[in-house]
């Protein structure tokens, strides 16, 4: 299986306070892969780093085979990313958001992407709504279709079912199931939402104090931890340093 | 380069003033009240003062010439802060869009923005005052495109700052102006200045600018030189500023405020 991410070496220092400390995993094509961590622990740094938002202390990244640092644009054309941290700009409506994105991206037969996109995350009836008049769900969609309007074959998640009602979530992750298994994409997944993750992820990579202290599938991890479920090893990991 | 994104970071500008009324509004109303306000001051000053009796309109042409580069720099800005404001930065600079691309569709926009406000103001000069702009000519073009290039540069060099030190450098986004107006003798001879200031002022396009203005429109004549003046230093701080904002992106990747960046 081709790795669609790899990472090396990777390390960021903000001045003499290290961030990401000499980390290296990889992403195959067709996987979805868990990082978890507590708040601080350097996942949304690993995140900047692979989006290119963050230049590496040291380390490199590869993705598709393309060193990221000499490759930015072409690279940044075949990968995407959706957090609730981030927003669409609120006074769009939602095609117009999606039109300068696909603008952006260069994506062709444009209008056929947006209807497909609509027609898959329920949009249909919000295209031409303002974006900052949808509620949590709807914005959370409509992210998401923005986040796929190239097609990327790299997409990176940060909590993406954060504040998301118990159906509009299982919505989410039904789709991100179904579509990783139709277009065979590499999913990089951090959340803090431990049965998200079990049910997404076939590999997970757990950080702590910006080093990753452990990785496997979430049902080896729990067995090798002697716990009962992936939430009490997470509790575990992050509460005492000597098992790493 | 490519002609798509730089059309695409310019219809997420034109959507949203297209899309708001009261925002197009706002692009009229103050050039409209600036210059009708400054149109009386003129037409005072054309019967009051020794300097300006035989050239009505130099002050009001000067306002007019002025607001353009105001509205340009600022217009720069606003595009730029609108992505703070709506937490799109991250979104932007994820996209595979270069920083050259969003230089330029910033600019083409500006020049928009600053249009729209301005061509309305021009327009009721004549009814209102019987002053055209139009009286300087061919020459009119060059002092319009010099100013434009320095507003610009002005804006570029503030963005840079945004990108460097975040929403914080916001206030000295609206402050630059008014810095640089008393150095750029818009409205007086640059004699008028202390001896330093007129070396300051000599440091910068605007003062050869607008005494260009004002030589044409008092003594009817053109001095190319003070024209070829002012696109020299606009080229050089042109430079400078571009060199800035690359080396300000690059600070910011570096330091974490493309992430963070945002209110």
């Amino acid at each position: 299986m081709n790795n669609s991410v790899q990472v090396n070496s990777l390390s960021k220092s903000y001045g003499r306070k290290i961030a990401v400390k000499n980390i290296n995993f990889s992403i195959n094509e067709n996987e979805i892969i868990g990082l978890l961590g507590p708040n601080g622990c350097g996942k949304t740094t690993t995140i900047g780093m692979l989006l290119g938002l963050l230049k590496p202390t040291e380390g490199e990244i590869l993705i598709n085979g393309m060193k990221l640092e000499k490759n930015k644009i072409s690279i940044l054309q075949k990968i995407n990313f959706i957090s609730p941290y981030i927003e669409l700009p609120k006074k769009l409506t939602v095609k117009q958001n999606l039109i300068v994105y696909g603008k952006l991206y260069s994506v062709t037969n444009l209008s056929r992407r947006i209807e497909y996109l609509s027609e898959k995350l329920r949009l249909n009836n919000l295209l031409n709504t303002i974006t900052g008049e949808l509620s949590s769900g709807q914005k959370n969609r409509a992210s998401l279709a923005k986040a796929l309007i190239n097609d990327p074959r790299v997409l990176f998640l940060d909590e993406p079912t954060a504040s998301l009602d118990p159906e509009v979530g299982d919505f989410v992750r039904t789709f991100l199931e179904n579509y990783k298994k139709e277009r065979k994409i590499s999913i990089l997944l951090a959340s803090h939402n431990m049965e998200e993750v079990r049910r997404l992820c076939s590999s997970i990579l757990m950080m702590k104090d910006g080093i990753i202290i452990d990785k496997g599938k979430p049902e080896e991890l729990i067995a090798k931890h002697g716990r009962k479920n992936l939430e009490e090893v997470f509790l575990k990991l992050a509460r005492n340093k000597n098992e790493i | 380069m490519k002609f798509n994104r730089i059309y695409g970071l310019f219809l997420r500008h034109f959507f949203l003033i297209t899309r708001s009324f009261p925002r197009v509004l706002d692009l009229i109303y103050w050039p409209t009240i600036q210059i009708t306000l400054w149109g009386f001051i003129s037409n005072f000053f054309a019967s009051h003062s020794a300097y300006y009796n035989n050239a009505v309109g130099v002050i009001l042409t000067c306002a007019i010439l002025y607001d353009f580069l105001f509205r340009t720099s600022i217009g720069f800005n606003m595009l730029f802060l609108e992505e703070i404001w709506s937490r799109n930065f991250t979104n932007l600079f994820i996209a595979p869009i270069k920083i050259s691309e969003i230089i330029i569709s910033l600019i083409f926009t500006a020049l928009i923005r600053a249009l729209i406000g301005l061509i309305p103001a021009i327009l009721l000069t004549s009814p209102l005052f019987g002053i055209s702009i139009l009286d300087l000519g061919l020459h009119l073009f060059f002092l319009f495109l010099s100013l434009y290039i320095f507003g610009i540069t002005l804006g570029i060099f503030v963005s840079s700052g945004l990108l460097r030190f975040g929403p914080s450098f916001e206030n000295i986004a609206w402050s630059t102006m008014f810095l640089l107006a008393p150095f750029g003798c818009i409205y007086y001879p640059v004699e008028i200045l202390p001896d330093f200031f007129q070396k300051i002022a000599f440091a910068l396009p605007l003062v050869y600018i607008f005494e260009e203005a004002r030589g044409i429109l008092i003594n009817q004549s053109v001095d190319y030189q003070n024209i070829l003046k002012a696109f020299y230093l606009n080229g050089i701080y042109l430079i400078i500023a571009i060199s800035l904002f690359y080396y300000s992106f690059d600070k910011a990747r570096k330091k974490g405020t493309l992430i963070n960046i945002g209110e």
